[in-house]
């Protein structure tokens, strides 16, 4: 390409037809050999994973660990006042009466496991994140309406900008670009 | 041939969830724009008068933070009055926006998508009035802080033996869990408004709030684990919650209180009075914005189904109540039972068997079920029958065991200027999120259209 530039490549951009059409580029792409590509879509698309070769999320795993962990720390914290802080007797209950606080060990558990879910599928996804290079684009924000496309990003070792957008034009690919800085 | 033919026959023809035959680009249109148009006279008008009526209730609490709760009609032997009664009952309606966002997405209910968001909106709202209850009347509202188990310089801690205390749980448990529900389902439509967004303001706002969602297939992936399991961990808390509430009663050695069907006859209560709610409020959304192809007959319907099985829960736990109470033998329940039919608050009672066991029975008739008239006008009824099964409830307080104590419990103004002030409340929060945030979740129903499935244009398989 002859168009000099002093900015660099985020990424290369190319939109696809329908579910449909950006599963199949999925998977071309896939078995390309590239590895940093992502497909933006409005939605979840059912067997999208599998077209990526994507493994399974991790997000279910910690949240079963924070749930776990919530549920651990509100039977302490019930043990430990009611039993040994400051024991009370209270309609002549033991100190530790634990079928009395089964209920706020259910409720933090279940905290646990919501906030655990949450909060770590913001940080895998990197988000808050209020700067990507893709957003230099003037098509991009069609992905949230209507739009369906795959991005190759600049650091994966396979890109190269010619090649690549000579790669998702053979694949079908619409309204290729190479997204850059302003 | 005839094997294909035969599977097909297999396949059952379900109606379309949307009708209009949307595009995903006519869905972002449609619903986007709701939220970005010019503030229309309707929705001022509307606000004026709900936020008034939100100021009705500040001031009630003003008062009562300055006088004290001896402004409300309590006293023993009905030590607990309205303040729990609107307690329960606004508890009771943030049900059913858990029970279609939680319950419904784990059963794959797809038609759950055009009525999640403001099923959910309206649970937080009605939790937040719920909230206000509980919180205003523990007389000392300046040391509230005391039902928290925070370190104190009294070395004290609150008691986690009681049904009080784990209502503190129990509750803020389930809004913290239904906001972040809520707000993880507006992430990606967030983003849409944010694509769409012309002015500076609207750019750096939404732009902060859709948090950078770039919808890439390595953040659906997350993100779509993420959401089934917030569905998983509210899904107990529908079943969960409004059991603890009933637990204030069932715990305590009051006759009628004391009984164990309380925990499912309060579930199924609330969520019978939440799909009224969402009844009341989706007709009205629905007819001033529109939403006829996303908010079809079919959905209404299906609600309307619902209300009419947890409707006959309902009337069976009254009835279940009453023989319970004549096989126990028990001369105090017994006495408690009939006179809540026959005693001072019989129009009480008879009030909530009208709306609650027989209004609903109209929904046995097609016609009736998808007539939207005749459903605004019932789900009102339910409305109003389900605060009164709450008041029927509490009222067992005013003859107890002791004939010398017995008194008839009225509320003051002051109790009813509270709680007409929380609906003023309710409808100021439920007109700011009509106004500014997306009504129905777009990126579900565009993943509940047709074409949304890739192997759509092969045809049926």
């Amino acid at each position: 390409m002859n168009t000099a530039t002093t900015h660099k490549a985020y990424a290369v951009l190319a939109e696809f037809e329908g579910t449909a059409g950006l599963l199949k580029a999925a998977e071309k792409v896939r078995d390309a050999g590239y590895k940093k590509f992502d497909c933006h879509s409005p939605f979840p698309i059912h067997g999208m994973d599998a077209a990526m070769g994507l493994k399974r999320s991790a997000v279910g795993y910690i949240a079963g660990i924070c749930a776990f962990l919530g549920g651990a720390f509100a039977l302490w914290l019930q043990w430990w006042t009611s039993a040994v802080d400051y024991p009370l007797v209270i309609s002549g209950k033991p100190f530790f009466s634990y079928q009395a606080f089964v209920i706020v060990t259910f409720g933090l558990t279940v905290l646990g496991g919501a906030m655990g879910a949450f909060f770590s599928m913001l940080i895998i996804n990197r988000l808050p994140r209020l700067f990507h290079g893709i957003f230099y684009s003037p098509n991009f924000g069609k992905f949230s309406d209507d739009g369906f496309f795959v991005s190759v990003e600049s650091d994966d070792p396979k890109f190269d900008e010619k090649d690549t957008v000579a790669f998702l034009e053979s694949i079908g690919g619409k309204n290729v670009e190479v997204v850059r800085g302003e | 041939m005839s094997v294909v033919d035969k599977t097909e026959q297999l396949q059952p023809t379900e109606p379309p969830l949307i009708t209009g035959n949307q595009t995903f680009g006519t869905v972002t249109e449609h619903i986007s724009k709701l939220a970005e148009r010019k503030t229309t006279l309707t929705w001022l008008a509307a606000f004026s008068l709900a936020g008034s009526v939100a100021l009705v209730l500040l001031g009630s609490i003003g008062y009562l933070v300055y006088e004290g709760v001896g402004i409300w009609g309590l006293n023993v032997p009905v030590a607990w009055g309205w303040a729990i009664v609107n307690f329960v009952f606004w508890v009771g309606i943030g049900h059913a926006g858990t029970l279609i966002s939680a319950i419904l997405f784990l059963f794959r209910q797809k038609w759950r998508t055009s009525i999640n968001r403001f099923a959910e909106a309206m649970t937080l709202f009605a939790v937040i009035c719920a909230l206000v209850f509980p919180g205003i009347h523990v007389g000392r509202i300046w040391v509230v802080y005391w039902i928290f188990p925070l370190p104190n310089q009294m070395d004290m801690w609150p008691n986690f033996r009681s049904p009080l205390l784990w209502d503190v749980f129990a509750v803020s448990i389930y809004f913290t869990c239904s906001l972040v529900f809520w707000y993880t389902g507006l992430i990606p439509d967030l983003a849409t408004l944010r694509d769409r967004a012309k002015t500076k303001i609207r750019k750096f706002v939404l732009g902060i709030f859709s948090l950078g969602w770039r919808g890439g297939n390595r953040q659906w992936k997350h993100y779509e684990l993420a959401y089934l399991i917030l569905a998983g961990v509210s899904t107990p808390l529908v079943l969960s919650v409004h059991s603890v509430v009933s637990t204030d009663f069932a715990v305590s050695i009051v006759p009628g209180w004391h009984t164990t069907i309380f925990p499912p006859y309060f579930v199924a209560g609330a969520i019978f009075s939440g799909f009224a709610m969402v009844m009341t409020l989706g007709i009205i959304t629905r007819k001033i914005f529109h939403l006829e192809h996303f908010i079809t007959n079919q959905h209404l319907e299906k609600m309307n189904k619902i209300m009419l099985l947890t409707g006959m829960m309902v009337g069976y736990s009254y009835g279940c109540e009453f023989f319970i109470a004549w096989y126990s033998g028990n001369a105090y329940e017994q006495f408690t039972f009939i006179n809540r039919a026959f005693g001072p608050y019989a129009w009480a009672y008879w009030i909530m068997i009208s709306c609650n066991v027989l209004i609903p029975q109209m929904f046995w008739f097609k016609r009736l079920r998808t007539s939207i008239p005749v459903m605004f006008v019932a789900s009102i009824f339910i409305n109003v029958g389900m605060w009164f099964e709450r008041f029927v409830i509490v009222m067992s307080l005013a003859r107890d065991y002791l004939p010398s104590s017995w008194d008839y419990y009225s509320p003051s103004l002051w109790d009813i200027l509270t709680f007409v002030g929380s609906f003023g409340l309710f409808f100021t929060l439920f007109l700011l999120f009509l106004r500014f945030l997306p009504v129905v979740a777009m990126f579900e129903v565009k993943g509940v259209l047709p074409q949304a499935d890739p192997h759509h244009e092969e045809g049926p398989h």
